[in-house]
């Protein structure tokens, strides 16, 4: 503190530090190119950034709104809740985990499934928060994927989902690598049925979820940048001692060793997903304005 | 401090050293050491069971880790005839943590397809401890489809750590390879077998873990994270490994009790490695037994009984 800050009165000086700060909400930095930006201009541009094209997370619930047409839209199967069957206690009981992310993110568990239009297109949504402990996949993220599976299979239309996941559900034990099985197991009869199955694989879809319905998409699309593995980088690190390749287990990492069909960025994903749709149910192109 | 005892084991490794010498002395002191020796070697066999009667999660995840345990070719060697072993995925490479091929099991034929660890370093290494690449998996899903094709029922080990995770793993497609084994297993038109033999680790071990029948030797475990795993992801603290063991439920009566697997095969007392033909021989009368029963079943059934009960999989509410 310099001798004259000192001298002065100390109602001025508060004032002075607050019109430094950043009124809180109104802008964002974005993490790739250090861009000050507009709150609302990025919500509008689905939380990329339009300087540099920096995907950050989004919240499911904007993702669906922007990705479903505004008409026909129904969520489907909420009565299906999280129980702690197991009694589950590692430094806080699983039972408190559930409560603290239910009353933190208005939800019930990790996946959201959604009966809508996509450019008038009739589609099955499922679609993993992140912010609901990791989008971990338990009992209720299976038990929901599954019936919406059946939900697509009855009223004929493709499945789309978008992952966003740690992985299993540690909490609920072997329950939860069950569900890789399951879930799995679900796609087969959505085969059957010759109905597609699109996934979105966005940032992070790592483990158990990564190795199961995320990876049997009959389209594979990612986001830009999103990190897609089965084993999360730190232990990769650990147990081969080197530093990892640049970029390594990123979607353009994937693309280029053959493990996805395609990158889209977030604001052409409505667009993209339409058209394949309607190609593979030979249905007429979508009047879409890109 | 001996390596064929486990921590827990000592003091019968105590024991057990002490009948040894007694059994090198020199015979001419005129001691009945003969009956000293069968007084102790009933004590040693009293201890063992008493210790084994009562283990913790965590010392039943070191037996199924022993480094003397059965593998898959020990329970080949020991009940399976005609085996021939069949290599590589077609595409890259033959990983040897999975191995696999065609046999006989009193005759009627079968492809078999397990995780194979080493034994001494050089075969370890090989074997990279039993935790298999994308090209393993690959492997196995190659065999799965041509028992299909030949109507083979499938009998499958686990014993790995889980999936390997590597730089060239996951270059490969780690994630889709096991993702594909769970897809075509859920729907192969065979019988498939199912039994952990030591470590049920993870993805890596449910990637040839989906049947119709799931048996769990007694000292074996099943879990969605190695107990290390979970102690430093959420409990901040790898030394909390034998609590995350009780917590997450590991071992084979557990996972019965719970109805994730069907069947529990008893091992002799003091595990599996103390008498690896016995363990053979129960093991391959579980096999049979639900090998006939699942023969039995025209395919369309067998595949509606498998996907009911891979859907029954979980607990939730509903309101």
């Amino acid at each position: 503190m310099s001798w004259l800050e000192k001298l002065l009165p100390s109602r001025i000086r508060i004032q002075g530090a607050e019109k430094r700060g950043v009124p809180e909400g109104l802008w964002v930095k974005c993490e790739g190119c250090d861009a000050v930006l507009y709150r609302d201009e990025l919500k509008r541009n689905q939380q990329v950034c339009p300087k540099c094209g920096h995907h950050m997370r989004i919240a499911l619930r904007e993702r669906l709104d922007q990705f479903l047409d505004t008409a026909g839209r129904e969520e489907l199967f909420t009565d299906i809740a999280p129980v702690d069957m197991l009694k589950f206690r590692d430094q806080k009981k699983y039972r408190d985990r559930i409560i603290a992310s239910q009353k933190t993110t208005g939800e019930t568990d990790a996946l959201v499934v959604m009966r809508g239009r996509v450019h008038m297109l009739p589609v099955m949504v499922a679609g993993f928060n992140f912010a609901f402990m990791g989008g971990s996949m338990g009992s209720v993220v299976g038990e929901k994927f599954v019936r919406a599976v059946q939900a697509a299979i009855e009223q004929k239309s493709a499945l789309i989902c978008f992952t966003a996941s740690g992985g299993a559900r540690m909490q609920e034990a072997l329950f939860s690598l069950m569900q890789m099985a399951k879930t799995s197991a679900a796609l087969t009869r959505l085969s059957k049925a010759e109905l597609p199955f699109i996934v979105v694989l966005t940032d992070p879809t790592m483990g158990g979820v990564s190795a199961s319905l995320a990876m049997l998409g009959d389209v594979q699309i990612a986001e830009p940048n999103a990190l897609i593995g089965f084993a999360g980088p730190r232990v990769i690190e650990q147990t081969v001692r080197e530093t990892l390749p640049e970029g390594f287990q990123r979607s353009e990492f994937l693309l280029a060793h053959g493990a996805i069909d395609l990158i889209v960025p977030r604001p052409k994903l409505r667009e993209k997903i339409a058209e394949l749709v309607a190609i593979m149910q030979h249905r007429d192109a979508p009047h879409v304005t890109i | 401090m001996n390596p064929n005892y486990l921590e827990f084991e000592q003091p019968i490794a105590e024991l057990d050293a002490k009948i040894n010498e007694l059994r090198l002395m020199d015979h001419s002191s005129g001691l009945n050491i003969n009956e000293e020796i069968a007084r102790l070697e009933a004590k040693s066999a009293e201890l063992t069971r008493s210790i084994f009667s009562n283990l913790t999660a965590w010392q039943i995840n070191q037996i199924a880790r022993h480094p003397q345990r059965p593998y898959t070719f020990d329970y080949v060697r020991n009940f399976l005839t005609d085996f021939t072993e069949l290599h590589g995925d077609r595409a890259f490479a033959d990983d040897q943590a999975i191995v696999g091929g065609m046999a006989r099991l009193d005759g009627i034929p079968v492809m078999v397809i397990g995780h194979q660890k080493g034994r001494d370093t050089k075969e370890k290494i090989r074997r990279n401890f039993g935790m298999p690449r994308p090209e393993g998996y690959r492997k196995a899903k190659r065999l799965m489809e041509l028992a299909a094709k030949f109507k083979l029922p499938v009998l499958t080990f686990i014993d790995t750590p889980g999936a390997y995770p590597g730089i060239d793993a996951e270059e490969r497609g780690q994630s889709e390879a096991i993702a594909r084994n769970l897809y075509v297993m859920a729907d192969l038109p065979t019988p498939i077998i199912v039994t952990i033999i030591g470590e049920g680790g993870s993805g890596g071990a449910l990637a040839i873990g989906v049947g119709d029948h799931v048996m769990q030797l007694q000292y074996s475990t099943y879990s969605v994270i190695s107990p290390e795993g979970c102690a430093s992801i959420l409990y901040k603290s790898a030394d909390k490994a034998s609590e995350a063991a009780e917590a997450l439920g590991i071992t084979a009566p557990r996972l019965l009790q719970l109805g994730l697997i069907d069947e529990v095969i008893a091992e002799p007392c003091g595990g599996a490695h103390r008498d690896i033909p016995f363990t053979a021989q129960t093991l391959k009368a579980s096999i049979k037994r639900a090998l006939l029963k699942q023969l039995n079943l025209p395919v369309e059934q067998l595949l509606d009984i498998r996907y009911k009960r891979l859907m029954r999989y979980g607990q939730y509410l509903e309101h």
